[in-house]
């Protein structure tokens, strides 16, 4: 087992090839000894007969093709766990980085995950409680989905997270043991930083694990990133039996290490470069989440991607929105009129919404009221697109009550204070009070009995 | 002796041995120690390439491959329905009970259950000369479905032997056969079929029959006939997969095979729970009874989930031979076509647009010409009906997969983003769509419907597209200044818009809705315009009509009709010539 070998065939951004390699298997951790004193390890990721290609998680830098000891370890990445992973900080590879000592623990697990069977599954159907009108009212977050936040730069998705977490965690149901998985993939660390001080400002700190691959770390590291805090999460919540909320920042990095490394295999791009089987690696992301049935534990995942300027049809937010269960859409525009949180509903979306809301859930209105608030929105673009070209003045009175509603529903329902928490039952009432605003009639997505019981004109 | 060969490289999902090992092509073979399943997929007198079905991690340089000496197949017998399958037919309750809830690698379970006794009639006698496809046996395999055994398709010979009627399980010898060399073949329920050749039948019929799927908008305006193909295109979130689960819950197919190709986990477990406990209206039986899934979720191997709509198709194929009429949800074919892509990548052959491999038309066209309306080998007729989703790039329909599906497929419901952001379901655009079945099923419906029916809904078609060109100028100088036929015109597109083609598939009533409601609600909107056309050529202003709820009523039809209580039509239409009269007095 503990043959070393010394030397290398090749040296190819962070791949490296190595000839001789004996009984080594495919997806197997290799540990490099660089001049006899730098530790790196590296997983081989194709290999014919005695050759094996090993991509090098912390980059090939100083490595020669002579100074390099190679050691196989004999297992796929895995990783130790424990629940004292809460409130530490690791690597991106799971490696503690706090100075507060290795993690003890004899149970170790594959990074890589198996799909869970879809008849262990159980249904999502508990909503979860963000505190933000947009979301609970229209894109109802459910407890075991996978909802994404699709931004741009500069929008605040981060500020956006850190309002779920604070006012998510803080819900009634405290008996119930709630812990965050935070992994940062290449983000900035002013970013990495502002959550830490969002954690320890919420008092969440030491329900927190986090792993961080920031903008300079290595590349090839990032690509494991999502897979060791996916495992920590699972871990947590099928074994340890708590409710587990991830938050992967920034998908798209992510994304774009895969095409780097791709590249340098050698391999062929399929759509703007990136590999083909970009699909097949983010779905084996995202599907990490759910319930499984008779454990009382959930992972919720809330992925955020910042999509190559704004373009929603761009590789990364188009495959992710085919595999997620939804999507929270950001949009400069509203931004731009300082409204926050900038969601634009109409393209926003949670499919699990239909089964987690309604009567026994949340309240019986809740469905009619949200179609009928998404369909009078998307009203509202069209006499205003109307308004742009043939001036507000000539607008029908019916179109200039719908670009009154826009601009309230806008300014109250989607928009409020950082720190305002909103109960449900405050979400709905405004809903109901915007849409007081339009004549009844107007209102074809609502059952007559429903529209009788909540409508009062303004 | 089976061959063998050694693994000499590994990249993802496929494998190389070196040599020529004496495989075949398309030869199933298990590989490593774990014995996982893979496929030939190229051979070199040098290499053997073989891609593999399970995750590779963990498979080293030197381990031993086993060719099985067959086709990569499925196990044909009872047990099929009221099931669910991963993409090579592996039963996904069996693989949770040996390994959790976690699928684990290599497991090894039988496709069907082997143990099960079915209670058995025989319907052949000794003497019998029996040809390929004939049935031998049937068994209640559900409530609602029959099981019929057949003779497999490339055998003929005479019965010699018969066992009597009882329980019997799959692998038990129902009848012996002497072939014409004189050899004795022993029968039992199962047989195997390879999952990538079409199962013969004697000859194929033109379309006549409408797939009713309680739709308005498909059943209506875009109808698919059984036997038929159609592509569900659309982005993220615009519905492909609810217009998919609404098809499986409704249409009048015998059978169901729903293919979740690339899904999410969470969707199918929603499938199973909702079947299960929904009754499908024309049996009363629990839906499940006439379903089989196929669930390769996003994160299973890529290369079963090329594998799995194959499968899907042969298991539909197979109760078709015993004539019945088959539905194949297809969800997503994009998700196949992008692992075709992803394999073709990892072999390093050359890419045609957008990466996909060249191949990708023939792949699709060969795929949805196994649908049909058949006559089987054993005299009964039963169709294949292919219904895919396809999700295209960015929801744009210029991508290759969307242009080449709509090639080979003679219905197109094209969804709409904007149908969709405004809650408009199902969002499929009634411009952008098109069914090619029109004509071919106009016989059907003016005999089982109405004569008037095909005019009827051409006449909504025409106002449709009339609303279109008007919201053009609408666009542009608002809708104040049109004459007050077309402020007509556009009032009842809307009437059509949401009290026909928009369908709430929450609503208990409206989930789901006959052809006869479907025609009463088309003359009734088209009543009402006739007789608000009448008024407004009189020099009635839209603005008085407008002001009667009459047009919110007709809408509320859907809702306020019950499906069983179809008599309250004429009362709507006492309505209009009320509204009719009372606009004509005020104004007098």
């Amino acid at each position: 087992m503990s043959i070393e070998y010394l030397g290398l065939s090749s040296i190819n951004g962070p791949l490296i090839a190595l000839e001789g390699v004996q009984d080594a298997f495919f997806d197997e951790i290799v540990e490099f000894v660089v001049d006899g004193t730098e530790r790196k390890i590296g997983r081989i990721v194709e290999i014919y007969e005695d050759r094996a290609v090993i991509q090098v998680f912390e980059g090939s830098e100083n490595m020669s093709l002579k100074n390099t000891h190679t050691r196989l370890t004999g297992h796929p990445m895995e990783i130790a766990l424990s629940p004292e992973m809460l409130g530490r900080t690791f690597n991106g590879i799971g490696q503690p980085i706090d100075d507060l000592g290795p993690i003890t623990s004899t149970m170790k697990r594959d990074v890589n995950g198996l799909p869970l069977n879809p008849v262990m599954r159980e249904y999502p159907r508990n909503y979860i409680h963000t505190g933000i009108s947009a979301i609970d009212g229209l894109t109802t977050l459910i407890r075991g989905q996978k909802l994404p936040i699709f931004s741009g730069n500069g929008l605040p998705h981060d500020q956006l997270a850190a309002q779920i977490v604070k006012q998510a965690s803080l819900g009634e149901n405290s008996d119930e043991q709630f812990a965050i998985v935070f992994a940062a993939m290449g983000v900035k660390h002013d970013v990495a930083d502002f959550f830490r001080r969002t954690f320890e400002e919420s008092g969440v700190a030491d329900h927190v694990a986090m792993f961080l691959n920031l903008a300079n770390d290595p590349v090839v590291e990032r690509l494991i990133t999502p897979k060791v805090a996916l495992t920590v999460a699972e871990y947590l919540a099928f074994e340890e039996n708590m409710h587990i909320l991830v938050i992967l920042t920034d998908m798209t990095s992510f994304a774009e290490a895969m095409r780097e490394v791709s590249s340098s295999k050698g391999e062929i791009p399929s759509r703007k470069g990136f590999p083909g089987y970009l699909y097949s690696e983010l779905a084996t992301i995202y599907e990490r989440a759910g319930i499984v049935q008779g454990i009382n534990g959930s992972v919720t995942q809330l992925p955020i991607l910042t999509m190559p300027n704004d373009d929603i049809t761009h590789p990364i937010p188009d495959l992710t929105g085919y595999i997620t269960e939804g999507q929270i859409v950001l949009e400069r525009e509203l931004h731009g009129q300082s409204i926050y949180p900038p969601i634009n509903i109409l393209p926003s979306l949670s499919r699990l919404m239909k089964d987690g809301i309604g009567a026994g859930y949340t309240r019986e209105d809740h469905q009619d009221l949200a179609n009928q608030l998404f369909s009078a929105y998307a009203k509202v673009g069209d006499a205003r697109n109307l308004a742009s070209v043939i001036g507000e003045d000539e607008l029908s009175p019916i179109d200039k009550k719908y670009l009154e509603f826009g601009k309230a529903f806008e300014e109250h329902y989607i928009g409020q204070g950082p720190n305002e928490n909103r109960s449900m039952e405050e979400t709905l009432n405004l809903g109901w009070e915007l849409l007081g605003l339009l004549p009844k009639e107007e209102l074809d997505r609502v059952d007559t009995k429903i529209l009788d019981k909540y409508y009062r004109t303004a | 002796m089976l061959n063998t060969g050694t693994i000499y490289g590994i990249n993802g999902p496929v494998i190389y041995l070196k040599g020529n090992t004496g495989f075949r092509m398309s030869e199933m073979v298990y590989v490593g120690k774990e014995k996982l399943v893979g496929e030939v997929i190229a051979l070199d007198k040098d290499l053997t390439t073989i891609q593999v079905y399970e995750e590779t991690t963990g498979l080293r340089p030197g381990e031993e491959v086993v060719a099985s000496g067959n086709a990569v197949s499925v196990v044909l017998a009872p047990g099929i329905l009221n099931n669910i399958f991963d993409g090579i037919e592996r039963p996904l309750e069996k693989i949770a009970e040996s390994g959790g809830a976690f699928i684990t690698r290599g497991v090894s379970v039988d496709s069907l259950d082997r143990t099960k006794k079915w209670q058995t009639h025989i319907v052949v006698s000794k003497g019998d000369y029996l040809h390929g496809g004939d049935i031998i046996a049937e068994v209640p395999e559900t409530h609602a479905i029959t099981h019929k055994c057949m003779v497999p398709p490339d055998l003929e010979g005479r019965v010699v032997d018969t066992a009597e009627d009882g329980e019997y399980n799959i692998d038990e010898v129902l009848v012996t056969l002497e072939l014409s060399d004189g050899t004795l073949k022993k029968l039992t329920m199962t047989q195997h079929w390879p999952i990538r050749v079409a199962r013969p039948t004697h000859h194929r019929f033109p379309a006549s029959t409408p797939l009713i799927t309680g739709q308005r908008i498909i059943d209506t305006m875009f109808p698919i006939a059984k036997g038929g193909t159609a592509a569900v295109p659309g982005g993220f979130g615009t519905g492909k997969t609810m217009t998919q689960h609404q098809i499986a819950k409704w249409s009048d197919a015998d059978i169901i095979i729903y293919i979740g190709c690339g899904e999410r986990g969470n969707e199918m477990t929603q499938v199973l729970e909702e079947f299960g406990q929904l009754t499908d209206p024309r049996t009363g039986n629990p839906l499940m009874d006439r379903t089989t899934l196929i669930a390769n979720t996003s994160n299973m191997p890529v290369a079963a989930r090329e594998a799995s709509i194959y499968t899907g198709l042969t298991l539909a194929e197979y109760y078709r031979d015993m004539g019945y009429d088959v539905a194949i949800m297809a969800d997503s074919t994009s998700r196949w076509a992008e692992a075709l892509r992803e394999l073709s990548g990892r072999l390093e052959e050359m890419p045609a647009e957008e990466g996909f491999p060249a191949y990708l038309a023939s792949r699709l066209s060969a795929f949805y010409e196994r649908a049909g309306m058949m006559h089987n080998l054993n005299g009964t007729d039963g169709s294949v009906t292919i219904i895919g989703a396809v999700s295209p790039q960015g929801g744009d329909f210029s991508e290759p997969v969307t242009q080449n599906t709509k090639r080979f497929v003679r219905c197109f419901w094209g969804l709409d983003k904007s149908l969709a952001y405004a809650r408009h379901f199902p969002a499929i655009h009634w411009l952008t769509s098109y069914s090619e079945y029109l004509g071919d099923l106009a016989p059907w419906y003016q005999d089982h419907v109405s004569p008037k029916f095909v005019d009827y809904r051409n006449r909504l078609m025409a106002l449709l597209n009339q609303e279109s060109s008007l919201l053009e100028i609408v666009k542009l100088i608002g809708s104040d200044v049109l004459p007050d036929d077309q402020k007509l015109v556009l009032e009842i597109s809307r009437v059509i818009r949401l009290g026909f083609l928009q369908q709430n598939a929450f609503h208990k009533d409206d989930t789901c809705v006959s052809m006869e409601k479907q025609f009463l609600m088309m003359d009734i909107i088209l009543y009402l315009y006739k007789q608000s056309r009448a008024l407004v050529t009189m020099g009635h202003p839209m603005s008085v009509l407008k002001s009667e709820n009459i047009f919110d009523k007709i809408i509320a039809i859907k809702y306020d009709v019950p499906n069983d209580r179809l008599e309250m039509f004429a009362q709507y239409r006492r309505d209009i010539d009320a509204f009719y009269q009372r606009v004509l007095e005020k104004n007098a």
